[in-house]
C-alpha cells in the first residue's frame, strides 16, 4: 500500500516548481533566465513586463518568471507572488550605488504573506566584472545575517560567463527536493 | 434515422447559445482558474470566450475588474498551448482600452512577436500595437520594423496594419518606418502590397508633392496586387478632385489616363473600381463616360452576384448625376428586376424608377410588390425614398403610390422603416392637394393598428391640423376617439388635442366634440385629463378668438429657449413672474433639399437647431445684452471679403426689436501676423444710432474669432432699410509663424475694407407659417389692422414660378396652403405668406400674379402697423 502511494507521489512531485527571478533592473534576470533555458547568452533589452520559461534542470521541472527590474514595473511583482516556490532574487555585484534600494525592496518583498514559505536564492552577479563586491560584501550589504525563519542561500555567478549558476540550482533543487 | 429526427427537434428548439445567460460577476470570478498551475487550456479557453462574448454584447467593465481580469490573463502565457495563447491575445486587445498598466505585457508579445511560432506573430504584433502607446513605443520601434519586412506576408501585413492604426496617435514615430513601407511595397504578396501602399501613403498624406510623386512613379510601374490597384486609383481620384482640373485638360492628365488604363485591367476588382471612379468624378464629359458606363452594363449582367450588385449600386447612386448614361442602361436594369438576388432587384427597379418615364411607373411598382415583402428593411427604405421623389416628380402617380405605401405600412418593419413611409405620405400629403384625403384615410388605418408611439402622435397631430378642412371632417373624428379608449397616456392625450382642433374648426361638429371631451375629463392619466378640461373650457366659452390663440394657433417656442430661460428665472429673483413672451418662437425649420436625395445614405441627420437657438447661445456671453429684449432673428451669414484674402470676415445679422447686433467673425490667414483689439467700424446713415463695439482683444493666425456692433435702428420703421460701409480696423503685431509669438509688443495700426452690408426688409421678417390663411386674412379685415395695396409689373422676370420666388425672398415671408407652388400652365396665381416683423407686428400678405407681357403684381398687405405695411409695399417696387 505504501509503496502504491509513494508511486503516486512520485508522479505529483513531477509537477513544475514555480520561481520567481527578481532583482533591480540591470542586475542580469533576463540573460539568467535564457542562461538556464537554452544554456548560452542572448541579447536582451530591458524587460517591460515579464518573460515566463519552462526550465529543465536535472530531470526537474521549474516554470520560471522573468519580472522586469524597472522602478516603473517593480510594483507589478506583486501579482505574481501567489503559490511561488523559490525566489532567485538577483543582486549586481558591481553597481555599489543602489545596493542599498536593492536591499529595501527584497525586505520588502519578503514581508509580502504570499512568499512566506518561498525559498531564497541571492545570486552576487556580474562578479567578472572589475572592482565588484564580493559574495560577503552583497551578503552583508543586503543585510542578510538578520534574515530568520527563511531557507535561504547566497551565491557568486555571472550569467555572461555561465559561472556559478550550476551550483545554484543544484542547491534550489536539492532543497526543493528535500521539503516534500 | 433516429439522429436525423433529433437534429430536427433541436432545430425546431431554434439554436441555443450557450452564452446567452452569462452573468458578468460570476465570470470573472472564475478568471481565478487562470491563477491555478499547470494551466488547463481547455478550460481558460472556454472563460475568455466567455469573457470575450460579454465584452462584445456590450457589458461594461468597470477598470479595476478589467485590470483584475487583464493580470490574472498574464499568467497563461505560461502555457505553451497554441490556441489558448491567441485567445490571450484576443483578450488583450479587448481589454486594453479599460484595463490599466497593460504594458506589462510587452516583454511577452515582443517575444512573441519575434519568435519562432508563426502562429504567435501576427497575432502578437497586433496585441501589443492595441497596448503600446507614444512613449513604449520607441522601445518596439525596432522590432516593428523588421516585422514590416518580414518574409513572412501575414507578420508583415499585421506589422502594416498595426503601424497605420498607430499612426492616429504616434505619427512622427511611424513616418520613420516609411523606408521600411517602402520595402514592403515591393513585396510579392497582395495583401502585403495593399498594406505597404496604405501605410505609405498615410505617411505621406499631408506633403502633397510627395502624395503626387508616389502616384506617379506607381502608375507607370505595375504593381502586382489588385487590391492595391484599385487604392491608388482612389488616390488618384483624390488628387485629381483636389486640383480640381476641367474636364478638357482631366482626358490628357496621366492620372486619368491611369485610371482609364486600369478599365482594361485583368482583375474585375480594378475595373469596377476604375469604373465607380470614373462616373463619380467632378468635371467629366459624355466621351469620358462611355467607356466606364459600358463597363457596368457589362457587370450588370455578369454570373457573379457581386459584381451585378456592385455595378447595379453605382448606377443607383448617379441616376440623378447622369440620368442619361443611366437610361443606357435601361435594358440590363430590366433584365435585373427578376434577379434572384433581391438586393440586386431593389438597386434596379429603384433606379429605374428614377430615371424611367412616368408610363412605366405602374409596371415597376407592380413588380417590387411582388417581393418587397422579401427583402430587409434597409432597402425597404430605399424603396421609399424613391417612391418619395416619384411622387415630386410625377404628382399625377399618387394614387398609385399611395396605395403602394400603404400596403408596406400594413407590413412588418422596424421604427425606422413606419417612419420613412409616414414621412413620405406626410410629405406628399403636404405638397400635394389631391393626395390629401386618400393619404389621410391610410393614416387613419395605419394608427388603428400602430405599435409606435411616437408615429402615432405625430399623425394624430397631423389628422388634427389637416382633417378639420377635409370634405367630410366627421369621418377622422371615430378614428382619433378609439385611439382615447385603446392608447398609451402619450397617445391618448395627442388624440385630444386633435379632437379640440375639430372642436375648434368645424362648427358643426362642436356640439359632439364637448360630448366626447366632457368623457376623457374621466381619463386615469392627468396629463389627458388636463388637456381635456382645458380645451373645454375654451370651446365652451364659444369665444372664436380664444379659439384661434389657445388651440388653432399655439405659437410654438423654442424649447431650447424656454428651457433656459425656465432656468435663469428659477436662478432669479422668484417674486416677478414668468415672461413667456421673452421666449422667442421657434422658427420654421426646414431640412436643406440637397441634390442627392435619391442617393442612398445612411448618415445620420444632424439635430434640427434654429439658428437662433444658436446665436442666443452665442449672445448670452455678450454684456448687457438682456436689456435688447428676446431675439427676433438671425440671417445667414454673408462673407464682406474674398474666400482668399488676408482676412477673412463674414457676418451675421441677429435682428431684435429695436436693435440689431452684428456679428462678424474674421479669420487671419497670416501666419506670421498677431492681430490685437480688432474691430468693425461702419459707416451708418443718418438715423442709426451705433451703441456700442465689442471688439476682439487677440486674433492669432488660423482662429476664427468674434467681434460685435450693436446698431439701434431708427425710430421711423420707414428708413430701416439701408447699406452700412465697413471696414476692419486692428493693431498688426509681426510674430514668428512657428511659435505665433509676437515678435516685439510694438504695433502698428492697419485697416481693411470690406465689402457694404445691407440691412433689408427680409432681414427684419420673421417667417410664419398659418395653417389656414384665409381664416386670418379676414379676421384681419378689421379696425385694428392697416391695409396698403399696390400694383407693379415685375419686368425682370418672365414666368410665374420665378416672380413667386422672387417675392418670398425678398420679403422673407413665409408661404401658406401651398401657394408657392405655381401650376403648370395657368397665366393667373395667388401667393399668401405672412410672417412677422420685428417688434411683434404681423403681417399678412396677398399677391396676385398675372402673366401677360411681364408679370403684373397686385400686392395687399396687411398688417397691425401702417409703416411696416408700406415698408413692405415699398421693398417690391
Amino acid at each position: 500500500m505504501g509503496g502504491v502511494l509513494s508511486y503516486f507521489r512520485g508522479l505529483l512531485g513531477s509537477r513544475e516548481m514555480r520561481i520567481l527571478i527578481l532583482g533591480l533592473d540591470g542586475a542580469g534576470k533576463t540573460t539568467i533566465l535564457y542562461r538556464l533555458q537554452v544554456g548560452e547568452v542572448v541579447t536582451t533589452i530591458p524587460t517591460i513586463g515579464f518573460n515566463v520559461e519552462q526550465v529543465t534542470y536535472k530531470n526537474l521541472k521549474f516554470q520560471v518568471w522573468d519580472l522586469g527590474g524597472q522602478t516603473s514595473i517593480r510594483p507589478y511583482w506583486r501579482c505574481y507572488y501567489s503559490n511561488t516556490d523559490a525566489i532567485i532574487y538577483v543582486v549586481d555585484s558591481a553597481d555599489r550605488d543602489r545596493i542599498g534600494i536593492s536591499k529595501d525592496e527584497l525586505l520588502y518583498m519578503l514581508r509580502e504573506e504570499e512568499l512566506a514559505g518561498a525559498i531564497l536564492v541571492v545570486l552576487a552577479n556580474k562578479q567578472d566584472m572589475e572592482g565588484c563586491m564580493t559574495v560577503a560584501e552583497v551578503h552583508h550589504a543586503l543585510g542578510l545575517e538578520n534574515l530568520k525563519n527563511r531557507t535561504f542561500q547566497i551565491f557568486k555567478t555571472s550569467a555572461t560567463k555561465g559561472e556559478g549558476l550550476d551550483q545554484a540550482m543544484d542547491w534550489l533543487s536539492n532543497t526543493l527536493q528535500a521539503r516534500k | 434515422m433516429g439522429s436525423f429526427r433529433r437534429e430536427k427537434d433541436e432545430e425546431e428548439d431554434g439554436p441555443t447559445n450557450a452564452y446567452q445567460n452569462l452573468e458578468k460577476t460570476s465570470v470573472l470570478q472564475e478568471t481565478r482558474t487562470f491563477n491555478e498551475t499547470p494551466v488547463n487550456a481547455r478550460k481558460c479557453i472556454h472563460i475568455l470566450t466567455k469573457i470575450l462574448y460579454l465584452i462584445n454584447q456590450g457589458e461594461q467593465l468597470v477598470a479595476r475588474e478589467a485590470t483584475d481580469c487583464f493580470f490574472a490573463m498574464t499568467k497563461l502565457f505560461q502555457s505553451k498551448d497554441v490556441v489558448l495563447r491567441r485567445m490571450v491575445y484576443l483578450g488583450i486587445k479587448e481589454l486594453s482600452s479599460i484595463a490599466e498598466d497593460v504594458i506589462i505585457v510587452t516583454s511577452s508579445l515582443t517575444k512573441d512577436m519575434t519568435g519562432k511560432e508563426d502562429l504567435y506573430r501576427a497575432a502578437a504584433i497586433r496585441a501589443l500595437c492595441s497596448i503600446t502607446d507614444h512613449t513604449m513605443l520607441q522601445a518596439v520601434e525596432r522590432y516593428m520594423k523588421q516585422c514590416i519586412v518580414d518574409k513572412n506576408a501575414a507578420v508583415s501585413c499585421a506589422a502594416l496594419v498595426s503601424s497605420l492604426r498607430l499612426a492616429n496617435t504616434a505619427g512622427d514615430v511611424v513616418k520613420r518606418w516609411a523606408n521600411e513601407a517602402q520595402e514592403a511595397l515591393n513585396s510579392d504578396n497582395i495583401m502585403v502590397q495593399y498594406h505597404a501602399l496604405g501605410l505609405l501613403y498615410h505617411i505621406r498624406k499631408s506633403d502633397r508633392l510627395a502624395v503626387s510623386k508616389l502616384v506617379n512613379k506607381l502608375t507607370r510601374g505595375s504593381l502586382k496586387s489588385p487590391y492595391a490597384v484599385c487604392m491608388l486609383i482612389r488616390i488618384a481620384c483624390k488628387l485629381i478632385e483636389e486640383e480640381d482640373i476641367p474636364a478638357e485638360e482631366l482626358a490628357d492628365s496621366p492620372l486619368y489616363t491611369f485610371i482609364e488604363s486600369c478599365l482594361r485591367h485583368k482583375s474585375e476588382m480594378v475595373i469596377y473600381e476604375a469604373a465607380h471612379a470614373i462616373v463619380n468624378m467632378k468635371n467629366t464629359n459624355p466621351r469620358m463616360l462611355s467607356p466606364a458606363f459600358s463597363i457596368l452594363q457589362l457587370f450588370c449582367s455578369s454570373v457573379k452576384a457581386t459584381l451585378r450588385f456592385a455595378a447595379v449600386r453605382t448606377l443607383n447612386k448617379v441616376a440623378m448625376t447622369h440620368p442619361a448614361a443611366v437610361t443606357t442602361c435601361n435594358l440590363d436594369l430590366e433584365g435585373l428586376i427578376t434577379d434572384t438576388n433581391r438586393s440586386v432587384a431593389t438597386l434596379a427597379i429603384t433606379t429605374l424608377l428614377k430615371t424611367g418615364a412616368e408610363s412605366s411607373v405602374e409596371r415597376l411598382m407592380k413588380q417590387i410588390s411582388t417581393f418587397v415583402a422579401e427583402i430587409s428593411d434597409e432597402f425597404k427604405v430605399v424603396v421609399v425614398h424613391a417612391i418619395c421623389a416619384l411622387c415630386a416628380k410625377y404628382p399625377r402617380k399618387h394614387t398609385v403610390l399611395m396605395n403602394f405605401l400603404s400596403g408596406m405600412l400594413r407590413e412588418e418593419g422596424g421604427l425606422e422603416y413606419k417612419t420613412s413611409i409616414v414621412d413620405t405620405i406626410i410629405t406628399i400629403i403636404e405638397e400635394n392637394v389631391d393626395a390629401k384625403e386618400s393619404g389621410l384615410s391610410h393614416l387613419c388605418e395605419f394608427i388603428e393598428d400602430c405599435e409606435h408611439v411616437s408615429l402615432a402622435v405625430r399623425i394624430l397631430h397631423l389628422l388634427g391640423k389637416e382633417g378639420p378642412f377635409a370634405a367630410t371632417p366627421s369621418k377622422y373624428i371615430r378614428f382619433i376617439y378609439n385611439r382615447v379608449i385603446l392608447e398609451s397616456p402619450i397617445v391618448r392625450a395627442a388624440a385630444v388635442t386633435a379632437l379640440a382642433q375639430f372642436g375648434a374648426s368645424c362648427p358643426a361638429l362642436l356640439a359632439n366634440i364637448l360630448v366626447l371631451l366632457g368623457r376623457c375629463q374621466m381619463d386615469l392619466d392627468d396629463e389627458v385629463r388636463d388637456r381635456a378640461t382645458y380645451y373645454l373650457t375654451i370651446l365652451n366659452s364659444a369665444k372664436p378668438e380664444l379659439y384661434k390663440n389657445y388651440i388653432i394657433e399655439r405659437e410654438n417656442c423654442s424649447l431650447a429657449l424656454l428651457e433656459k430661460a425656465l432656468a435663469d428665472h428659477l436662478n432669479g429673483d422668484l417674486q416677478n413672474h414668468f415672461d413667456i413672451s421673452i421666449v422667442p418662437k421657434a422658427a420654421i425649420v426646414k431640412p436643406e433639399i440637397t441634390n442627392d436625395v435619391m442617393m442612398v445614405t445612411s448618415a445620420p441627420r444632424a439635430p434640427k437647431i434654429t439658428r437662433e437657438e444658436e446665436s442666443a447661445a452665442r449672445l448670452a456671453q455678450l454684456p448687457g445684452i438682456q436689456v435688447l429684449g428676446p431675439i427676433h432673428r438671425s440671417t445667414a451669414p454673408i462673407q464682406l471679403t474674398e474666400s482668399e484674402t488676408e482676412y477673412t470676415v463674414q457676418c451675421i445679422k441677429h435682428i431684435f426689436a429695436e436693435f440689431v447686433v452684428l456679428q462678424f467673425d474674421c479669420l487671419n490667414t497670416l501666419a506670421e501676423q498677431f492681430l490685437e483689439n480688432v474691430r468693425v467700424e461702419l459707416t451708418v446713415p443718418e438715423g442709426f444710432i451705433i451703441r456700442k463695439i465689442v471688439p476682439c482683444p487677440k486674433l492669432a493666425y488660423n482662429e476664427l474669432q468674434t467681434t460685435f456692433v450693436i446698431v439701434e435702428f431708427p425710430r421711423d420703421v420707414s428708413s430701416s432699410i439701408a447699406t452700412f460701409g465697413a471696414t476692419l480696423r486692428f493693431v498688426v503685431k509681426d510674430c514668428d509663424p512657428v511659435t505665433g509669438e509676437p515678435d516685439s509688443d510694438e504695433g502698428y495700426d492697419d485697416e481693411y475694407m470690406l465689402e457694404d452690408l445691407d440691412i433689408t426688409v427680409a432681414d427684419q421678417i420673421q417667417k410664419t407659417k398659418k395653417n389656414n390663411f384665409q381664416v386670418a386674412w379676414d379676421a384681419a379685415d378689421s379696425e385694428e389692422w392697416l391695409q396698403a395695396e399696390d400694383t407693379f409689373v415685375l419686368s425682370a422676370v418672365n414666368n410665374l414660378q420665378d416672380a413667386v420666388n422672387t417675392i418670398i425672398k425678398l420679403l422673407g415671408l413665409g408661404p401658406a396652403n401651398l401657394s408657392e407652388k405655381v401650376q403648370e400652365g395657368t397665366h393667373l396665381h395667388t401667393v399668401l405668406c405672412s410672417g412677422t416683423f420685428r417688434g411683434g407686428i404681423e403681417v399678412l400678405v396677398r399677391a396676385k400674379l398675372a402673366l401677360s407681357e411681364g408679370v403684373t403684381l397686385n400686392l395687399t398687405v396687411r398688417s397691425t402697423d401702417q409703416d411696416v405695411a408700406e415698408l413692405i409695399t415699398a421693398a417690391i417696387g
